[in-house]
């Protein structure tokens, strides 16, 4: 059962200092000119208010665009490797929407799977989600359509949802969730019969995913890959964007005798990202990378992995130059006779 | 203006001259998305109003939309100053592109051919707007520290997407110098020599080049102004070389300004 | 303290600047030891992504050196060279890299005692400059690995 408690809205700065004089950072969306990012911030003030959606998802509190694995020096014959930085500070995530933190289990799925992706793990282990419910949605957000909720509690340690306009009802819903509280137990208090349902944003269902997920994998030669991505110039800024997209390169520097090993984010709507040495390109044009996205998500993950590759955070389809709307693109596949 | 576009539209593909026109649809709620037109019925879907900025030009390149045949492009300045860009750099023959020309007035302008349009084009040179140039100038008044901690701060929310290059017609090139490891000219990881090296190049490789269309900035999806680099070049250009070439970097004078050399 | 030394790496074209300064050598005329030479075979072929990685793998200033107006070996590369120089140390200018640090010179083959002044001019500018951490500290493996003798 649940652990419900409340917090008022003015004691969440209180919240945020006792967290970090716990020695924790703590991330929380900050605007930054038409933006919203996750950034470290020192007091809750500086959270940004009255937007949909981040700009770019939490995941890079796990995941970072750009992450040492390790480095090295070479001398002669031999290559030794070195101690690394020291370990990152416990993170706490303030202001990931539901969506969000539902993508975490895919991304779990991908780097706790069969091998446990050692730097993953660490960050995964020591990382606090404390999120938001949605009270505002979008013509973007789907996130019902593919098994969320505005007030989905999976991936959460705690989730709050404003229930007046100064209290936030909270789910305590893991240990790690629990520590936190037991930082500052007295900002809290007991939750009476509030629920969270009334005040939460209505995301609409809009297509039925088990009939996307059994079309599928028969639409592998359509030609509707080619009609719906003519537009698609790409970049990889819908993979960037996602909160669910997993996919990295690894690129190594040296500068004279020492090394050092770095994890990026890599997008599969690159042209060269299936490039063979050899100079083959299995997916040689837009059409078929456009098809690996939706399929990679929609069917391959499903199948493999047991989760959709999707939370319907809308993301993409917001931050596309060119208007690749993924919802309308789901919908007229499943649509399509 | 819409209207006529349709009806030239039409006309093109009922007679068989294209069998495409790439034009602006209705997209996701009040945006406007690029459109590719086969059939002579489906004119009537083409846009044109306020919101129709993106530079469609890069379409011309793409191998799926060429596959459809021959094109028509409704072209804006940006995307007529694009094509006559493209077009130095060889990468059409005369035939390959109808034009559907709409001038700065917002005039339907008649190019029966390419050569038309590069006369157009050289009719009418690439300036900054008052307000672009002040934008720059802003940057220019600010000290050399201050510009550092500017773009360190701009270029640190990049994610290495590469929607600018993926966005911008002139970026076409199969391998990208970002691309090329033997050596590694650019550092790939996002950080914050990385994200430097990149801005800098993906401005140098298009100086000259550029159309100051902004799609870069436009594309960009966290919001890195972009385009300022490329302006700061584009008045470069004006004031030290003038106007009269195709493509600055391709030609010299023997008495170009060189009082910074030793 | 001992004074700061300045790492330059110069750039210079194959038919004069590099010929300039070995006769700057045969003259027996001396000058800082603080630049590296590298040879390239004409000021056109001097990519402004070689200055830039100078400066990423630890150079506090670089010189770039070619042929005089009019007599470049292949005739206008460094006319070209010219106008690409202007448009960038503009653009660097513009987002504050510090275009001081890059110091551009026409040396010819006959000039051995100009080259000398380059080069000690270079070597007294950049040294005021102090070192281009700034810079060089961007990439993660200077900024968070600092040995003595890198590169």
């Amino acid at each position: 059962m649940t652990d419900k408690k409340t917090i008022k809205k003015s004691s969440l700065d209180d919240l945020f200092k006792k967290m970090m004089a716990d020695g924790k950072r703590v991330l929380a969306p900050v605007r930054k000119g038409e933006t919203v990012l996750f950034q470290e911030v020192d007091g809750y003030s500086a959270v940004a208010a009255d937007y949909v959606q981040t700009t770019l998802s939490a995941k890079e509190a796990l995941l970072p665009r750009c992450e040492e694995m390790m480095r090295f020096t070479t001398a002669q014959s031999t290559v030794s490797l070195e101690e690394g930085p020291a370990k990152p500070s416990p993170v706490v995530v303030f202001g990931v929407r539901p969506c969000d933190a539902r993508s975490i289990a895919v991304v779990n799925a991908v780097y706790l799977k069969d091998y446990n992706d050692a730097l993953y793990k660490e960050k995964s282990d020591s990382t606090t989600i404390i999120a938001v419910s949605c009270a505002k949605s979008d013509e973007y957000c789907f996130c019902t359509s593919v098994g969320g909720s505005p007030g989905s509690t999976e991936g959460s340690d705690i989730l709050l949802t404003l229930i007046d306009g100064d209290t936030y009802l909270a789910e305590i819903l893991t240990d790690k969730g629990k520590a936190v509280v037991s930082i500052a137990p007295a900002l809290f208090a007991a939750a009476g019969s509030e629920v969270k349902e009334k005040h939460l944003a209505d995301v609409p269902v809009q297509f039925d995913l088990g009939a996307l997920e059994k079309k599928l994998p028969g639409a592998f030669d359509g030609a509707v890959w080619i009609t719906q991505s003519l537009r698609c110039i790409g970049c990889g800024t819908c993979s960037y964007v996602c909160p669910a997209c997993t996919c990295f390169d690894i690129q190594d520097e040296t500068d004279g005798t020492r090394g050092m090993r770095f994890r990026c984010w890599d997008s599969c709507g690159f042209g060269q990202f299936t490039l063979h040495t050899s100079g083959h390109n299995p997916r040689e044009v837009q059409s078929q990378r456009w098809r690996q996205r939706i399929m990679h998500k929609f069917s391959y993950q499903p199948d493999q992995l047991q989760v959709v590759g999707c939370v319907g955070c809308g993301r993409c389809s917001r931050a596309c130059p060119v208007d690749m709307n993924i919802l309308q693109h789901i919908k007229d596949i499943v649509e399509a006779r | 203006m819409q209207d006529k576009i349709i009806q030239k539209a039409k006309e093109l593909l009922s007679g068989g001259a294209v069998q495409v026109v790439i034009g602006y649809g209705q997209g996701t709620g009040d945006r406007v998305r690029a459109i590719f037109i086969q059939k002579p019925e489906d004119a009537g879907r083409l846009i044109m109003d306020g919101r129709c900025v993106q530079n469609l030009a890069g379409y011309l390149m793409k191998h799926e939309v060429r596959a459809l045949g021959r094109a028509a492009i409704v072209a804006r300045m940006p995307v007529l100053r694009s094509i006559a860009q493209l077009m130095y750099e060889e990468q059409f023959k005369d035939s390959d592109v109808a034009v559907i020309g709409i001038s700065d007035a917002n005039e339907l302008v008649d190019l029966p051919d390419l050569n038309a349009l590069k006369e157009y084009v050289r009719a009418n040179p690439l300036k900054l707007t008052p307000e672009e140039q002040a934008e720059v100038d802003r940057l220019d008044a600010m000290t050399r520290e201050e510009r550092w901690a500017f773009w360190m701060e701009e270029t640190s929310k990049c994610i290495k997407c590469y929607a600018c290059r993926a966005s911008c017609p002139m970026c076409y090139c199969a391998r990208c110098t970002v691309e090329v490891n033997q050596p590694q000219w650019i550092s790939v990881p996002s950080h914050d020599l990385g994200n430097l090296e990149w801005h800098i190049m993906r401005a140098m490789h298009l100086a000259g080049r550029c159309v100051n269309c902004g799609e870069c900035t436009r594309a960009c999806p966290v919001g890195i102004p972009l385009r300022l680099l490329n302006q700061r070049i584009i008045a470069d250009i004006a004031d030290n070389f003038g106007e009269e070439e195709d493509y600055a970097l391709a030609a010299f004078k023997p008495d170009d300004k060189e009082d910074f050399i030793r | 303290m001992a004074e700061f030394e300045p790492k330059i790496i110069a750039f210079v074209c194959n038919w004069c600047t590099y010929t300039g300064a070995d006769l700057t050598g045969t003259s027996r005329i001396k000058h800082a030891t603080n630049v590296r030479i590298i040879r390239l075979p004409c000021t056109g072929r001097i990519d402004f992504m070689l200055l830039m990685k100078a400066f990423a793998r630890g150079a506090d200033g670089v010189i770039v050196s070619g042929c005089h107006p009019n007599d470049c070996h292949y005739t206008s590369g460094n006319f070209h060279a010219r106008r690409r120089w202007i448009l960038f140390r503009s653009l660097l200018n513009f987002m504050g890299v510090d275009a001081r640090r890059i110091i551009f010179s026409w040396v010819s083959a006959a000039e051995g005692a100009k080259w000398a002044e380059v080069v000690n001019t270079a070597v007294k500018e950049i040294r005021a400059l102090g070192p281009y951490d700034e810079y060089k500290n961007l990439a993660p493996i200077r900024a968070s690995w600092r040995t003595e003798h890198a590169g």
